[in-house]
């Protein structure tokens, strides 16, 4: 019963809400199948499928509120959870930050999050799916390592204020490394989608193996600053972690890199090069998302940096009403305009600079000044006079992606890359590849 | 709750720390934890139904785990609550061998029936891999045991202490540190308890009940004049205890030459929090580091970590032989390296052990997930790489011909697979001090605390930063230090070891939430070690300006 539909989902919940003694109730009922198939050494390792559909209701007594949670779903077990979540209200601490429920919202219109053809993948399409990287990988000493997981699933909110909201969605998740049996290349490529049609296994593993055979043999080269071409995943990475961190409240509070020296934030304020352009849009066509989020705020099309310029910051609701501003849905989906320039047309454009495939282990360092450290991997080479010249050995690199972002040269070609969480886990983003001048390696790594 | 909600606070506390979103299970209320829905009898009832409908299918071999997984996460910032969820995830995973390849299905639906048709799907999808199989799955042999149980040796189980008495800890935890200057604190106390029970064809039905336990903090220090901002996290470990760590006991107090306290089998959080606060706050104004080649002292709770990246996962068999190759990565420890029996891993000081029955360690379990009995071996001996980590079906590609016990899954939902046990540094045994280690360094920074880490996936080549660095001059502690990281090769690095401290100062360090594996899975380890030298290593300067 994984997939319940929006009127299913509905029953349910109305009698949950019917059920409530307490001042209000919001509850949320979640359901998601999913399958995984897993392979390294050229052989399938592991592989699995995992069923759950829980129901969690929230009640509360002025400031005290209490969830409870329960899978099963005869009136007497609604009842139950409903009395349980109470008794837990009653039970917990004043939070002053506690605000009600949200009255019924408007939507925009549903995306098309939901495609039938992922939601019906099974075990033997997996199976095919590694045989597809196996078999040419095993004719061309190479070994294959890759991770496809699926999964559908649906979510339905609703309160005691009225609101209700419903989403179903698919997704599908692929990553390969391809690696030479000397153990000196490496390539890797991942896709994700929501609809397992654009998904060509055989084609993106084609993909990791050229890389792999391409980047046998790489050469050490001095660190230092260099002009970099970052593959779209590259660039998601650190991208992924400056939107991430555009916290109202921990601007305000004088603990971001969005907090400005004297107090305030850096809202409004011009951060990086003019041509950078972050938005979200859940209905955007390549990485659509749910047009709401928790707690059923509205998600909108927003403007996160744009010009280069921080045009908003994500607030809560309960900072948006301290602050006398308006609350933002938590992005489901990031999206950074590009350019129309290709990868290979970038590297013709270059003189001297660095091919990234990917970047791994990425940490923070400082976020004070939004420093991370972390590794090239799987395919970094070397370009000289418009050509790639030869594949380089790993470098560690410590950089800040607003230092990366002020040192933009080119943008080229957007592509969808997972958000990290699978396939149902974190969302999607559409980011361009780019190219940045004076980026900095700071050490050598012998790994391949 | 909302898991999303939770996530997102518990990220604003914690920095870069995010809790694992497959930990989570589904709110219950506290009373639900103490409650427990199966006996033993209805347990094992339910995994002969797994075990026989296996059997019947076709199986050679089928395990079950009839799981039951109790979180408790309190978080706080500084005079309130921010969230108390408790969790419950309850159900069953079956695992099967048939035709020589893996299959696995998971239920929530703990009925016969429906442990019946998770058996049944688990079977199918064994069949429809096993034509790709090119490696049948070979098993080490392990004896069945019987009903056997094991439980974590705790004093007090944390889910039976008042939430009001945890609340209270951590308020009191963020009122010390605002109080000694921090302009923010947040707390967090995490709770775990792991109810599983594990039966196989092989004749095993084991029962048992896992506790762990780990309360942290975040102080945040700003001077809004400057636009500068310091932290300084917890120097607690988290633990396989139970709430008795929370009860500070003088015994467990070390002090180090810094004029910080540091903490073994119990921590005291109000006294941490206040220091940490001072700390943060000296730090604004602290002197930035110069770069270059230091003598590096580094204490346990940063130790640890080095020693999980280095040395744990390295050793990790699976990696080894490319099992993690999409993911995690390989490792530059190869089998032929072990074989050599030459390959100098570090200097003679270096002998690195792993232990899945050291008592207080989160790794500590009687039998592994796949029904092995834990025990301790060496990894690395007096520098020289003797051992690696495996399970039951990989430990034959080492030649050997018995699983290290290691395998482990967070949950009923996922498949088990090879992780890290407890992996330490042995202690020096001639008796050598802290303090004496500071006086013989000319030119060295101390470490203290798990700061920022990163390293490349064979494990060569690693980045790691720390909580509070001390500059060390003529074997004295001269003051704080900013803007410390250090980067070696892992090889280099051991080598450079010249001396380890004695017993006295051993203690624990664990990572409560180490990834792994597609689906990534979290699993937690404890590291012991004391205070080491590392001589020569290359420090870097990571201040920048935007």
């Amino acid at each position: 019963m994984a997939i319940l539909s929006k009127e299913e989902a509905k029953k349910i919940l109305d009698k949950v809400i019917g059920f409530s003694k307490a001042d209000g109730v919001e509850a949320n009922l979640n359901g998601n199948d999913g399958g995984n198939i897993r392979y390294a050494r050229n052989s399938v390792s592991t592989a699995g499928e995992d069923s759950n559909v829980s129901l969690s209701v929230q009640t509360y007594f002025g400031k005290k509120s209490g969830t409870a949670t329960i899978n099963e779903f005869d009136d007497a077990s609604l009842e139950k959870v409903v009395r349980r979540a109470e008794e837990l209200a009653k039970l917990a601490p004043e939070n002053p930050e506690f605000l009600e429920p949200l009255p019924q919202q408007t939507y925009g219109a549903e995306s098309k999050t939901f495609i039938e053809s992922t939601a019906k993948i099974t075990p033997d399409y997996r199976a095919q799916a590694a045989a597809d990287s196996i078999i040419p990988a095993t004719k061309k000493d190479i070994t294959a390592a890759g991770f496809l997981e699926d999964n559908r699933g649906f979510s339905a909110l609703s309160n005691s204020k009225g609101l209700f909201a419903y989403n179903k969605s698919t997704g599908v998740d692929f990553t390969v490394t391809m690696r030479t049996n000397d153990g000196t290349g490496s390539g890797w490529v991942a896709r994700n989608f929501n609809d397992i049609s654009k998904l060509n296994t055989t084609e993106a593993s084609q993909i990791a193996m050229e890389k792999a055979l391409q980047s046998r043999n790489a050469k050490a080269i001095e660190p230092g600053k260099y002009t970099v071409i970052l593959e779209p995943n590259a660039a998601a990475d650190l991208l992924g972690l400056m939107i991430g961190g555009m916290n109202a409240r921990q601007a305000d509070e004088g603990r971001s890199y969005l907090s400005k020296k004297g107090g305030g934030t850096k809202l409004g304020e011009k951060i990086v090069d003019e041509r950078v352009n972050i938005y979200t849009d859940p209905w955007n066509e390549e990485v659509p998302v749910g047009n709401w989020a928790s707690g059923g705020m509205s998600r909108k099309k927003m403007d996160l940096i744009k010009n280069g310029t921080v045009e908003n910051l994500i607030y809560d609701r309960y900072w948006a009403s301290q602050k006398n501003a308006e609350p933002t849905a938590f992005p489901g989906n990031r999206i950074m305009e590009g350019g129309n320039a290709s990868v290979e047309d970038m590297i013709k454009d270059t003189k001297k600079g660095v091919l990234v495939t990917r970047f791994w282990y990425i940490r923070a360092v400082d976020p004070q000044t939004l420093l991370y450290t972390g590794l090239t991997r799987d395919g970094t080479f070397y370009i000289e006079n418009g050509k790639i010249k030869h594949p380089i050995k790993n470098f560690r690199f410590n950089e800040s992606p607003i230092i990366m972002l002020n040192n933009l040269e080119t943008l080229g070609k957007q592509m969808r890359v997972a958000s990290g969480g699978g396939p149902g886990g974190g969302g999607s983003s559409l980011i361009p590849a780019m190219k940045i001048r004076d980026f900095t390696f700071s050490s050598l790594s012998d790994a391949v | 709750m909302k898991r999303r909600d939770f996530v997102q606070l518990a990220g604003l506390g914690l920095g870069s720390f995010a809790i694992p979103f497959q930990m989570m299970g589904n709110p219950v209320s506290i009373e639900a934890l103490l409650e427990m829905p199966l006996t033993v009898t209805q347990k094992k009832q339910f995994a002969d139904a797994a075990l026989n409908t296996a059997r019947s299918g076709g199986a050679t071999y089928a395990d079950v785990r009839i799981g039951r997984y109790l979180n408790q996460f309190i978080s706080t910032r500084e005079a309130r609550v921010q969230n108390i969820t408790s969790t419950e995830s309850f159900g069953v995973g079956v695992r099967v061998i048939t035709k020589g390849t893996w299959g696995f299905a998971a239920t929530n639906d703990v009925t016969t029936d429906g442990i019946k048709k998770a058996t049944e799907r688990a079977l199918a999808i064994a069949k429809a891999n096993s034509k790709f199989q090119t490696e049948p799955v070979r098993l080490a042999p392990v004896s069945g045991y019987g009903e056997v149980s094991w439980n974590t040796p705790i004093q007090k189980n944390a889910f039976e202490i008042p939430v009001s008495e945890k609340v209270e800890l951590l308020l009191s935890a963020n009122a010390a540190a605002q109080k000694n200057g921090a302009n923010f604190a947040s707390s967090n106390l995490f709770q775990i308890n792991e109810q599983k029970y594990f039966a196989s064809t092989d004749g095993s039905y084991i029962d048992q009940d896992i506790h762990r336990i780990w309360p942290t903090f975040t102080v945040n220090v700003i001077d809004r004049a400057s636009g500068k901002f310091k932290s300084r996290e917890a120097m607690s470990a988290p633990m396989g205890m139970g709430y008795e760590y929370l009860i500070p006991k003088a015994e467990d107090k070390l002090s180090a030459p810094t004029g910080m306290i540091l903490y073994r089998n119990s921590y005291d959080m109000i006294e941490d929090a206040a220091t940490a606060a001072r700390q943060a706050k000296e730090m604004i104004s602290a002197k930035s580091v110069e770069p270059g080649k230091y003598d590096l002292v580094l204490e346990p709770n940063h130790l640890g970590l080095t020693i999980h990246e280095s040395v744990g996962h390295p050793l990790e068999l699976d990696r080894i032989l490319g099992y993690e190759a999409n993911y995690a990565g390989t490792s530059f420890a190869s089998i032929e390296k072990l074989k050599s029996g030459t390959f100098n891993y570090g200097s003679k000081q270096v002998s690195i052990f792993a232990d899945k029955t050291q008592p207080g360690s989160l790794g500590a379990v009687g039998y592994d997930d796949e029904g092995v009995k834990c025990k301790r071996w060496d990894l690395i001996k007096d520098g020289i790489l003797v051992n690696f980590q495996a399970t039951r079906d990989q430990v034959h590609m080492l030649g050997q011909n018995e699983s290290h016990g290691c395998s482990y899954s967070q949950s009923w939902s996922d498949v088990q697979f090879q992780r890290m046990p407890n992996v330490s540094l042995a202690p020096a045994k001639e008796p050598y001090s802290i303090d004496e280690m500071v006086k013989d360094v000319e030119k060295g920074i101390y470490i203290a605390g798990r700061g920022s880490y990163s390293i490349d996936q064979q494990r060569y080549n690693f980045q790691f930063g720390g909580q509070v660095f001390f500059e060390i001059k003529q074997g004295k502690i001269v003051g704080l230090l900013n803007d410390v990281a250090y980067q070696s090769n892992t090889q280099e690095f051991w080598n450079s070891c010249v001396k380890v401290c004695d017993e006295r100062d051993y203690r624990m360090f664990g990572s409560f939430f180490d990834g792994k594996g597609q689906p990534s899975q979290v699993s937690a380890v404890s590291h012991g070690s004391s205070t080491a030298r590392f001589n020569g290593v290359n420090v870097i300067n990571t201040g920048r300006t935007i």
